[in-house]
C-alpha cells in the first residue's frame, strides 16, 4: 500500500509541475482534472473518505466544468475552429 | 435715382456674380475649389497587424531588450531571483515541516483533551456514527454556518458581477449560448439519460446518510450539483428550467439558509446557557436519529447543490 501511494506522490507531483508548463489552457485543466482525480484516492489511502468525495466532486468536476465554462467564455478554447481555419487554408 | 450700367461693367460687379451664383448659371467653386471624385478609404492590412500589436510594439520600444544591456541584467537577475525566492520559499516551508511531530507519537499536542472527548463521547452526545460529521454539525456547528454564509455571499457576488438584468441582453445572450449546446448528440444524451439518476440518488444517499457514512452535506450537494451541470450539459437549459428554475432556486436556497440559521440558533443558545434541548437522539444507526445532525445536513446539501449549479449556470449564460 505504501508504494502505491509513493507512486501516486510521484504522479501528482509530475501532475503539478506540467500543469505550469503545459502550452495549452485545455490541457492544463485536464491535467489539473487527474490531480484532483490522484488526491481524492489519496485522502481515500489516507483514510479520510469524507475529502475524498469531495475531493472528488468539487475538484474533479465542478471546478474544471467551470474552467471550461470560463475559457469557452473568453474565447480560449478555439481549437476546431482553428483546424478548420487552417484545413481551409491548406485547400486553398 | 438708379445709375444705368453698361453690360459690360455690370458683369464685373459682386452683385452680377452672387445673383449668377443664386439663379446657378454659374457655380462659383468651380476652377476656384479643388475636386475630387471620392472613393473608400483602404487600411492595408499591414496597418492593421502593426495597429494591433501596438502594444508590443510600445513595450519593445520601451524595454529595448536587445540592446539595452540594463533591462537584460534585469530581465537575468528577475529570473534567477524568482527562481532562488522559490526553491527558498519550498526550503522554508519543509524546514517548519520537519519541525513537526512525528505522526503517531502520543505525546503530539494534537492528542488532547479535545480529541479525546470527540471520540469517546461524540457517539452518545451527538449520536452520529460518523464522527466527523457529529463533529463539524454539533461541536462545531456555528463554523460550519459561517461556511454556508460564505457560499451564499460568494453566489451572491457571483451574480452581481456576472447576473445580466437587461430583457435584450438576456435574449441575446441566450440565443449565443444556443451554439454552444449539442445540438441533440446522441451519445451525451443517452449517457446522461442512465448517469443523472445515478449521480442524483448517490447525492441524496450521501446527504441522509451524512451521520452514518462519510460524506454529508457538502459532498452530497456537490455531487448533485454535478449531476445538474449534467444534465443542463446534455439537455440544454429549456428542460432544466422545467423543474429548476431561478423562483425555485431562490426558494430552496433561501429556505435552507433560513432553516440551518433557525435550527442552529435554537442549538446554540440551548447549548450555551446550559438549558436542556428537546431535540431527541434516537437510536445510534437509525436514519432518523442524532438529533440536528439530518435537517442540517439537507439543509447544507440544498444549498451547495444550488450554488454549484448556479455559479455553471451564471458563468455559461449570466442567468439561472
Amino acid at each position: 500500500m505504501t508504494t502505491f501511494q509513493y507512486i501516486l506522490l510521484i504522479f501528482l507531483v509530475v501532475c503539478a509541475i506540467s500543469v505550469s508548463f503545459s502550452k495549452s489552457l485545455l490541457n492544463s485543466i485536464l491535467i489539473y482534472m487527474s490531480y484532483s482525480l490522484i488526491m481524492s484516492i489519496l485522502w481515500v489511502c489516507l483514510e479520510s473518505p469524507d475529502l475524498a468525495i469531495t475531493e472528488a466532486a468539487v475538484g474533479a468536476g465542478i471546478t474544471s466544468v467551470l474552467f471550461f465554462a470560463t475559457l469557452k467564455k473568453i474565447h480560449a478554447i478555439r481549437i476546431e475552429q482553428e483546424q478548420k481555419k487552417e484545413e481551409a487554408e491548406s485547400h486553398e | 435715382m438708379s445709375k444705368l450700367k453698361p453690360r459690360n461693367e455690370y458683369e464685373k460687379t459682386n452683385a452680377f456674380r452672387f445673383f449668377q451664383w443664386l439663379s446657378g448659371v454659374k457655380d462659383p467653386y468651380i476652377d476656384n475649389v479643388e475636386m475630387h471624385v471620392q472613393t473608400e478609404k483602404v487600411v492595408p492590412e499591414a496597418t492593421i497587424i502593426e495597429r494591433m500589436n501596438e502594444a508590443q510594439m510600445c513595450r519593445d520600444k520601451v524595454y529595448d531588450t536587445e540592446h539595452n544591456k540594463l533591462v537584460q541584467l534585469f530581465h537575468k537577475v528577475y529570473i534567477n531571483m524568482a527562481v532562488l525566492f522559490c526553491i527558498a520559499l519550498v526550503g522554508l516551508l519543509l524546514l517548519t515541516v520537519s519541525y513537526l511531530p512525528p505522526t503517531g507519537n502520543p505525546a503530539n499536542p494534537a492528542n488532547n483533551t479535545v480529541a479525546e472527548r470527540y471520540i469517546e463521547d461524540g457517539l452518545a452526545e451527538t449520536g452520529a456514527l460518523n464522527i466527523v460529521s457529529g463533529m463539524i454539525l454539533t461541536y462545531r456547528a456555528f463554523d460550519t454556518f459561517g461556511e454556508t454564509n460564505v457560499l451564499f455571499i460568494a453566489t451572491c457576488c457571483v451574480m452581481i458581477l456576472l447576473m445580466i438584468d437587461d430583457e435584450l441582453l438576456k435574449k441575446q445572450e441566450v440565443k449565443n449560448d444556443r451554439r454552444f449546446e449539442p445540438k441533440n448528440d446522441i451519445i451525451l444524451q443517452g449517457i446522461a439519460f442512465i448517469l443523472c439518476p445515478i449521480i442524483f440518488i448517490f447525492g441524496i444517499y450521501i446527504i441522509l446518510n451524512g451521520h452514518l457514512s462519510p460524506g454529508g452535506g457538502f459532498s452530497g450537494g456537490a455531487i448533485m450539483g454535478a449531476g445538474l451541470i449534467l444534465y443542463v450539459c446534455s439537455f440544454g437549459f429549456k428542460k432544466t428550467q422545467q423543474f429548476f428554475n431561478e423562483h425555485v432556486y431562490k426558494v430552496a436556497k433561501i429556505t435552507a439558509l433560513c432553516m440551518y440559521g433557525l435550527i442552529g440558533t435554537y442549538f446554540y443558545m440551548t447549548g450555551a446557557n446550559g438549558i436542556e434541548n428537546h431535540i431527541p437522539l434516537g437510536i445510534a444507526g437509525h436514519i432518523l436519529s442524532s438529533g440536528i445532525i439530518l435537517p442540517i445536513n439537507i439543509c447544507v446539501g440544498l444549498e451547495v447543490a444550488c450554488t454549484m449549479y448556479a455559479f455553471y449556470a451564471l458563468f455559461r449564460r449570466g442567468g439561472l
